[in-house]
C-alpha cells in the first residue's frame, strides 16, 4: 500500500507511461539503433548522435539540480558550473591515471605532469587510481565545498542577487585556479585523451552505449528523488522560503537548514552530472567554470520553466538541442539567439514552456 | 615612435658621418704611430693604440674608430691610411680629401673582439661630450662591455661629470670594473661604493659576488663576501623603496581602472537597484567609438590626430548612453523589482552586443593607438616609470568621479535620482516623472560605463570580449563598497587595486586575484551591506 501511495504521489498514470516510455527508447531503443541496426540503415543512430544525447541528459541532470534550488528555492546560483566541473575533475584523475603508460611520453604521470617536469603525483591525487575512491571524490567534492560556502553564506543571511554574485566570484576564482598549471589538473588543456574506463576501453560503441543508458538511469533516478522531495514536506517548506522567507521563520522553521540541504544536494547532483559527463565527452578543461557557463544553466532552467521540474529536462534539452545545430547550421547566430532567448523568455515568458503549454492546454478544450 | 636613446643613436649617426668629413682628422690622440698601429698592426698592437687613445680622453679621435668599426678604413702598400667612404677618400694623417684614390688598396680587417673594443673606446672618448644624452648613452654603452683599459678613462670623465645620472652609471660601471681587479683594496673599496647605487643592475653585480657553486663560494676572500653583502643589503633596502613605490602606483592605477569600470554600475546598480550584466559591453561600446572616432581623425583629420581622444571622450559617453538608454526602454524597464530576471535578460544584452560586435568589426581585437604626449612616463628612480597614460587615467578616474558626485548631488537629475531611488511612489505623488528619470539615470551609468571604455582602449586590447573581463570585477567593487554609496565604491576600486598588485608581488597574478575573490566571499558574509551599508528603513529594501 505504501508503495502504491508513494507512486501516486510522484506523478499521475500518464507520466508514469511517458517516463517508461523514455525508459524503454534510452535503453532498449536507442542501444538497438546504434549497435544492432546496421549503419546505412535509416533507423540507425549515429554514434555521434548517441553521444550528443547522452550529453544533453547530462545537462538536464544540471538543470534539475538548478530547478531545485531556483525554481523551487529561489536561490539563484550562478556557479552551478563549479559542481559539475569538479564532479567531471574528480572522474578525469581516475581517467587520466587509467591511461597508465600509454601517454605521449609513456611516463608512469600524466603528460601535462611529465611537461610540467613534476617527479610524483601531488598528494591530493593520491588513491584516485581507485574508481571507488574516485567515484567518493565525484560526490564529496561538490558536496562539502557547497556545504562549507552555503553555511557561511545562507547563516549570514545572504539571498537574492548577492547569494547570486558571489556564487559566480566562486566559480570564476576556481577557474582563474584551474587555468594555473601548478595547481595540478593539466591547466588550459585540462584532461583529455582518455583510453579506458574499469578496464574498458573508453572509445567502442559499447562503453558509449552502456555510459549513455547509465546516463539514462541516473537521471531518471534524479527526477524521481527531485519529485520526491519536492512532494514531500520539506518541499513544502522550500517552496514557502522561496515564496515567503520571513514568514517561514516566524512559523518557527530554520530557512538555513533547508537551504543548506537543498543547495548541497544540488550540488552533489552536479557533480554526479559531470562525472557520468567527461568519460562520454572525452575532455574536461576550466572554461566549464567560466561565469558564462554558469549562467547558461539557468537559462536552460528559465526556457524550460522554473518550478517544474519535467520543465528543467525539456529546457535543457532545447537550449542545448538548439546550440548544437545552430552552432553547426550558422555559428555567427547563435549568441544572437541565445541572447534573445534569454530576453524574450525572461519578459514574455516568466513561467518557460510548460507553463505556455499549461496555459495553451487550459485554453485549448475550452 | 622614437624613444630617447634612439633619436640619440640616429642623431649620433648622422654627426658622425658629417663630422667624418668636416672635422680634420689629423689629431693630438691619433699621432702617426698609433695610427699605423691601428692600420697596420697585429691585434695586440691595435689593442695597444686603442688604449693610448682612451687614455688619451680626445674626442676627435671618435671619427677615425666609427670608421674603422665601419669598415671604411683602408690603407695602401705605402702605408697611407685611408677613410673611404662612396668611392671618396681623404688621408687620415692630414685629413685632407685624396683625389683620385690609389686602386691598389686594402680592407683593414676588424674581428669581432676588436670592434668590441673600438665601442668601447668610443663610448669612453663620448663621455667627454658636451651633450648630456651623449655621455648617458655612452655610459651605457660602456656598463657590461668595458674592461680595464678604459678605467683611466672613465676616472677622467668621473672627475669632470656633473649630470648626477651619468655619474651614477659611470661609478657603477667603474666600479664593476674594478671587482674584477686583482687589487684586494681596490675591489673592497668598489664594493663599497657600490652600496650607494639604486641600480637593480648592482645588486645581480653583488648577488654574484655572494654565489654558490658546488658548495663552494665562487668568491674566495671572505672580507669580500661580507663587504658585499653589507653593500647588497643596502641595495636592496633601496630597490624594495622603488619596488614600493611602483606597487602603489599600479595598485592605484589598477583602483582607478577598476573606478571608472564601477561607477556607472553603482549608478545603475547601487541607485536603481538594475542588476547590469551588460555592463562590461557598455564598456566595449565605449572603447569602439573611441576607435571609431581614432579612425575617422587618422582618415580625415591627421593633422589634429594627436587630439582625437577630446573628441573620443564626449562620443563615447553619448553613443554608449543612447545604447544604455535604448536598452531601459526596450528590456530593462519591463523587469524593475525582479533583480534575478533582471540579471538574465541584462546577460542576453552583453551576449547580443558581444555577437553584434563581432559580426560588425570582426573577433580580433583591433588597434587604438595612444597619442603622442600620452607615451612615455616620469623615472622617479631608476627603473621605476611611471607611464604617462597610466597617471591620464588616475587623473580621468578621479575627474568623471566629481563629475558623477556633481551631477548627483548638485542638479536638478541627481536630486530626482535620489528622489526616486529613495522612495518612488513619494516621488511620483510629487511630480517626479519617475519612468522618465529611471531611462535618464540608467542612461548617466551607460555613458559612464563608455567613459571607462573610452580610458581602457588607452591601456589594454580592444576586443568584443573587453567587457566580459571587467564584469566580475566590477560587480565585487560595488557589493564590496555598498549600494548606493559612491565613497564605498571609492574605497572599494582603491582598497581592491592596491591590495591585488601587493598580493601580486608576493603570490603571482593568478592567485593574488583568487585570494581578492576569496576575501570578498567572506567580507559579505560578514558585512553582507558591504564597507558602507546604508542606515535606517531603506537597509531593508
Amino acid at each position: 500500500m505504501m508503495d502504491k501511495s508513494l507512486f501516486s504521489r510522484l506523478y499521475g498514470p500518464r507520466a508514469w507511461i511517458a517516463i517508461a516510455v523514455l525508459a524503454v527508447v534510452a535503453l532498449v531503443v536507442v542501444p538497438l539503433c546504434n549497435l544492432v541496426v546496421p549503419k546505412d540503415s535509416v533507423l540507425h543512430i549515429s554514434d555521434y548522435t548517441v553521444a550528443l544525447i547522452g550529453k544533453i541528459m547530462c545537462y538536464a541532470m544540471v538543470a534539475l539540480a538548478m530547478d531545485l534550488i531556483w525554481g523551487y528555492t529561489g536561490i539563484l546560483s550562478l556557479g552551478h558550473g563549479v559542481f559539475f566541473a569538479l564532479g567531471g575533475y574528480a572522474m578525469g584523475m581516475y581517467l587520466m591515471r587509467s591511461i597508465g603508460h600509454d601517454g605521449v611520453y609513456k611516463s608512469d604521470l600524466p603528460d601535462f605532469m611529465v611537461f610540467l617536469d613534476w617527479k610524483a603525483y601531488p598528494w591530493y591525487w593520491k588513491f584516485t587510481d581507485h574508481f571507488w575512491y574516485a567515484a567518493m571524490l565525484v560526490v564529496l567534492v561538490p558536496g562539502v565545498l557547497a556545504f562549507i560556502f552555503g553555511f557561511f553564506a545562507f547563516r549570514s543571511r545572504i539571498k537574492g542577487v548577492y547569494f547570486s554574485i558571489i556564487t559566480q566570484a566562486l566559480t570564476f576564482a576556481f577557474m582563474l585556479l584551474f587555468f594555473r598549471n601548478d595547481t595540478g589538473f593539466g591547466g588550459n588543456n585540462g584532461f583529455t585523451d582518455f583510453k579506458r574506463i574499469l578496464g574498458y576501453a573508453i572509445a567502442t560503441s559499447e562503453t558509449r552505449m552502456f555510459l549513455f543508458a547509465l546516463s539514462a538511469v541516473v537521471l531518471i533516478a534524479m527526477l524521481l528523488m527531485a519529485r520526491y522531495l519536492i512532494t514531500s514536506k520539506l518541499g513544502r517548506v522550500l517552496t514557502a522560503i522561496r515564496d515567503a522567507e520571513s514568514r517561514v521563520m516566524f512559523s518557527g522553521y530554520n530557512p538555513v537548514n533547508y537551504k543548506l540541504f537543498i543547495w548541497t544536494l544540488s550540488a552533489v547532483m552536479c557533480g554526479i552530472a559531470g562525472a557520468l559527463y567527461v568519460p562520454q565527452v572525452g575532455i574536461i578543461n576550466p572554461s566549464e567554470m567560466s561565469p558564462a557557463n554558469s549562467i547558461e544553466i539557468a537559462i536552460w532552467v528559465a526556457v524550460g520553466g522554473r518550478g517544474s521540474l519535467i520543465g528543467a529536462l525539456l529546457g535543457a534539452g532545447i537550449v542545448n538541442g538548439a546550440k548544437s545545430w545552430f552552432t553547426v547550421a550558422f555559428p555567427e547566430y547563435w549568441l544572437f539567439f541565445l541572447g534573445a532567448l534569454f530576453i524574450l523568455v525572461t519578459i514574455f515568458l516568466p513561467t518557460g514552456v510548460t507553463g505556455l503549454i499549461a496555459k495553451l492546454a487550459k485554453r485549448g478544450p475550452a | 615612435m622614437l624613444d630617447g636613446t634612439a633619436i640619440v643613436r640616429v642623431f649620433l649617426r648622422r654627426f658622425l658621418a658629417c663630422a667624418l668629413w668636416m672635422v680634420a682628422l689629423s689629431c693630438s690622440a691619433v699621432t702617426p704611430d698609433v695610427l699605423e698601429k691601428l692600420a697596420f698592426g697585429d691585434s695586440d698592437a691595435k689593442n695597444a693604440a686603442l688604449a693610448t687613445i682612451i687614455n688619451s680622453a680626445d674626442e676627435s679621435a671618435i671619427p677615425l674608430l666609427q670608421a674603422l668599426a665601419d669598415d671604411t678604413v683602408q690603407t695602401s702598400p705605402e702605408k697611407k691610411v685611408y677613410v673611404v667612404k662612396d668611392g671618396k677618400g681623404v688621408d687620415a694623417a692630414t685629413g685632407k680629401p685624396v683625389d683620385p684614390l690609389p686602386d691598389n688598396l686594402d680592407d683593414v680587417v676588424i674581428n669581432n673582439v676588436m670592434r668590441k673594443q673600438i665601442g668601447v673606446a668610443i663610448a669612453a672618448l663620448k663621455l667627454t661630450s658636451a651633450s648630456k644624452d651623449v655621455r648617458l648613452a655612452a655610459a651605457k654603452e660602456l656598463q657590461g662591455n668595458a674592461e680595464e683599459d678604459a678605467l683611466p678613462a672613465l676616472a677622467k670623465a668621473l672627475a669632470k661629470e656633473t649630470d648626477a645620472d651619468v655619474k651614477a652609471l659611470l661609478t657603477l660601471t667603474q666600479a664593476s670594473i674594478q671587482l674584477q681587479s686583482k687589487d684586494k683594496n681596490l675591489r673592497l673599496k668598489a664594493i663599497a661604493e657600490l652600496a650607494q647605487s639604486n641600480n637593480p643592475n648592482t645588486k645581480t653585480l653583488l648577488l654574484g659576488l655572494l654565489e654558490k657553486k658546488d658548495g663552494n663560494f665562487v668568491e674566495a676572500d671572505p672580507d669580500i663576501r661580507n663587504a658585499a653583502q653589507l653593500s647588497l643589503n643596502a641595495v636592496q633596502s633601496k630597490l624594495s623603496t622603488g619596488e614600493r613605490i611602483a606597487q602603489v602606483f599600479s595598485g592605484i592605477s589598477l583602483g582607478s581602472i577598476l573606478l571608472l569600470a564601477a561607477l556607472g554600475l553603482a549608478i545603475t546598480y547601487g541607485l536603481m537597484g538594475v542588476i547590469n550584466m551588460a555592463h562590461g559591453e557598455l564598456i566595449m561600446v565605449g572603447a569602439y567609438s573611441t576607435y571609431l572616432v581614432q579612425n575617422f581623425f587618422r582618415n580625415h583629420l591627421a593633422g589634429a590626430f594627436d587630439w582625437y581622444l577630446l573628441v573620443a571622450v564626449p562620443v563615447s559617453f553619448i553613443v554608449a548612453a543612447i545604447v544604455g538608454m535604448i536598452l531601459e526602454r526596450l528590456v530593462i524597464r519591463w523587469l524593475y523589482g525582479r533583480p534575478l530576471e533582471t540579471l538574465l535578460a541584462t546577460w542576453g544584452i552583453s551576449l547580443m552586443l558581444i555577437q553584434g560586435c563581432r559580426s560588425i568589426f570582426g573577433a580580433q581585437n583591433v588597434q587604438v593607438e595612444n597619442p603622442v604626449w600620452m607615451s612615455g612616463g616620469i623615472e622617479v628612480m631608476t627603473g621605476v616609470v611611471l607611464p604617462y597614460s597610466r597617471i591620464v587615467i588616475i587623473g580621468f578616474a578621479f575627474a568623471v568621479l566629481l563629475l558623477v558626485w556633481v551631477m548627483l548631488t548638485r542638479t536638478r537629475l541627481g536630486l530626482f535620482v535620489r528622489a526616486v531611488t529613495q522612495n518612488r511612489s513619494m516621488a511620483a505623488c510629487v511630480g517626479v516623472p519617475t519612468k522618465r528619470i529611471d531611462t535618464w539615470c540608467f542612461g548617466l551609468g551607460s555613458g559612464i560605463a563608455g567613459l571607462a571604455g573610452c580610458a581602457l582602449s588607452q591601456i589594454g586590447n580592444v576586443g568584443p570580449d573587453l567587457g566580459q573581463s571587467y564584469i566580475v570585477d566590477s560587480f565585487m567593487v560595488v557589493v564590496l563598497g555598498g549600494v548606493g554609496q559612491l565613497a564605498g565604491t571609492v574605497y572599494a576600486a582603491l582598497g581592491l587595486g592596491i591590495a591585488n598588485k601587493f598580493l601580486e608581488g608576493v603570490a603571482g597574478a593568478v592567485l593574488a586575484k583568487i585570494c581578492v575573490l576569496v576575501f570578498i566571499i567572506i567580507f559579505i558574509q560578514k558585512r553582507p551591506q558591504g564597507l558602507f551599508a546604508i542606515k535606517g528603513r531603506f537597509a531593508d529594501a
